[in-house]
């Protein structure tokens, strides 16, 4: 008796947790119902090609048109050059804690600071951004109020760090010893080591921690906010102003309506696949590297 | 010949030694900005960082300007925005911890299925998901159908970040314990759900602890997906329907308002040293319940 309700509780909880993995199922097509539904006035106004390509976002009433162009220009310009800065910070961090002082106690110093800067809020490196580096990006010349794609992706650049490093170091100190002392004997300096051994042994890994940095730029959204000038055209170079997706979201979507709304969601639905997609790439390139 | 090849020696460690440099510079480069975020929030912030912060609600632009004319602190804090992220993160942990270990419990038991491995993609993909098109889902799923901005739709918002977190750290933390310990248990008779809940959870617990606060401590600071949803307030609000205030939501203000501006680095001074301290709980956490 005793047994048979123990077994009937094992099946109970086993479909409990069956259950639990299908909510996530629900909730992925729950998320992307809500994005598809709500952006689809948008797309049948426009066309999702028209949408895309289409530069102009004017809300003025008598002339009104939406097209995210200028948003898609402005997070692959931010977004890219901000990984473009950060790459020779994150791999230094990389070597400095998976090759040259792996195991070490300053390592482990040098990536709990690392690590602290993941834990700042965005809102906070917004604030930071805005008192403490614009001021120097004005003084540099760069533009006149200091916001702008080049102020953005700085403070991108140094947001993202953590991500791009923490798994390249995983990667770069997985390298086998074995590999290492075989060049070491052969009379390489460690310089050589690293660039004829460690790197290319974990390049995949590299490669795909940078991917995923990558889509954090992307889809940083209160920061580039605070930072980027809110300008809806698309960007002209790294000196000017300009917004990307997710910040037109976050600046424009609390008094939007209408035919507005369901075009911010569809730049929102836009920022979804893109990021959704560059994941997936990480993921393959992981995927390489652990076949291999 | 052979002062060619001690040339191309000294040529080989010169470049050595320089790479060495470059990587302690860099390294040290990249340390920098933590230093100085925390010196500009510190200096600047604890001016206002007093008993009022914690006990009164954020004054009126008005009663702040006059304030300021005067020369005297701003009369108020940010009371609501500490009752509202308490309200709206506790909401969503109530929501994500539970299900969560479920979730990660599920995949780390049904490695070899294929609907776990698709289960387990589409976890990676909701980590990935940038957090301003999770407010967007949040207001279409919860701000829309009620008519009105609130706690609870901040909670969903926020709990859908926190539960892939969850999925992953509880999932990881089970791999890594030994096969004997779940099996020892069934083969001396314990039904599934004991061994689950007198076994793996515990010993596991140093792992999904760990990762629940650290899922916690990134979504106290998460302003872009509760402007969309919870919107603020400048009361205290326990009420789960009704628009409220939280910590990151009054630091944008702050920001927007420059009769409030005073109160902007003492409000990130407070998240900060609340999102630190969860940090570094979750370190000793994960030191002494190693498994």
């Amino acid at each position: 008796m005793k047994e048979q309700l123990g077994e009937m509780r094992d099946k109970i909880f086993r479909f409990l947790l069956f259950f639990a993995a299908v909510i996530i199922l629900l909730l992925t097509a729950g998320i992307i119902y809500a994005l598809v539904s709500r952006s689809t006035e948008a797309f049948q106004e426009y066309g999702v090609w028209g949408f895309i390509s289409n530069p102009e976002w004017d809300p003025r009433p008598a002339t009104e048109e939406y097209g995210a162009l200028s948003f898609i220009v402005g997070t692959l310009y931010t977004a890219f050059f901000a990984l473009f800065l950060c790459v020779p910070f994150s791999l230094s961090v990389a070597l400095f804690n998976g090759e040259y002082f792996k195991g070490k106690k300053i390592s482990s110093f040098v990536r709990s600071i690392v690590d602290l800067l993941a834990g700042i809020p965005s809102i906070v490196y917004g604030l930071w951004g805005f008192y403490a580096v614009r001021p120097l990006v004005i003084d540099l010349g760069i533009n006149a109020q200091g916001f702008g794609i080049f102020l953005s992706s700085i403070v991108l650049a140094i947001m993202i760090i953590p991500y791009a490093s923490s798994l390249s170091t995983e990667f770069i100190s997985m390298v086998p010893n074995k590999l290492k002392e075989g060049a070491y004997s052969l009379g390489a300096t460690q310089f050589e080591v690293i660039q004829n051994i460690s790197i290319p042994t974990a390049r995949s890994g590299i490669v795909a921690s940078y991917i995923l940095a990558l889509g954090r730029a992307l889809g940083e959204t209160m920061a580039v906010t605070m930072l980027i000038g809110n300008t809806d055209r698309v960007p002209k170079g790294l000196r000017d102003t300009g917004n990307t997706m997710a910040s037109v979201i976050a600046n424009q979507f609390g008094e939007a309506d209408g035919i507005k709304l369901s075009s911010l969601i569809a730049i929102g639905l836009l920022l979804f696949i893109i990021t959704a997609l560059i994941n997936m790439v990480a993921k393959l390139v992981m995927k390489k590297l652990a076949s291999v | 010949m052979s002062l060619k090849s001690k040339s191309s020696i000294n040529s080989r460690k010169g470049t050595d030694k320089l790479v060495y440099f470059l990587v302690w510079l860099f390294s040290f480069f990249a340390m920098i900005p933590l230093f100085l975020i925390l010196w500009d929030v510190v200096s600047k912030g604890y001016k206002n960082f007093n008993i009022n912060l914690f006990t009164k609600v954020t004054p009126s632009s008005m009663d702040a300007l006059i304030a300021n004319m005067n020369g005297d602190p701003i009369p108020g804090g940010v009371l609501n925005g500490i009752t509202g992220s308490i309200l709206i993160v506790g909401l969503a942990i109530l929501i994500s911890v539970p299900l969560g270990l479920f979730i990660g419990i599920y995949l780390s038991d049904n490695r070899d299925k294929k609907f776990a491995g698709f289960i387990s993609y589409l976890t990676d993909l909701l980590q990935g998901m940038p957090s301003i098109v999770i407010g967007i889902i949040a207001y279409a799923w919860v701000v829309k159908p009620l008519g009105s901005y609130s706690a609870i739709g901040g909670s969903v918002a926020l709990t859908m970040m926190m539960l892939p977190m969850i999925v992953r750290s509880t999932e990881e933390t089970m791999k890594m314990l030994p096969p004997s310990f779940k099996e020892s248990g069934l083969a001396l008779g314990s039904s599934y759900t004991s061994v689950v809940f007198n076994i793996l959870l515990p010993s596991g617990f140093g792992g999904i602890f760990t990762g629940i606060l650290l899922a916690i401590s990134r979504v106290l600071g998460e302003t872009a997906p509760l402007m969309l949803t919870a919107l603020g307030a400048s009361v205290v609000n326990w009420n789960i329907t009704e628009p409220t205030s939280a910590l990151p939501l009054l630091i944008w203000d702050f920001y927007n308002d420059p009769n409030l501006v005073e109160l902007v680095w003492s409000t990130s001074l407070l998240l900060l040293i609340v999102i630190f301290c969860l940090n570094w709980i979750a370190k000793i956490v994960s030191r002494k319940w190693k498994i």
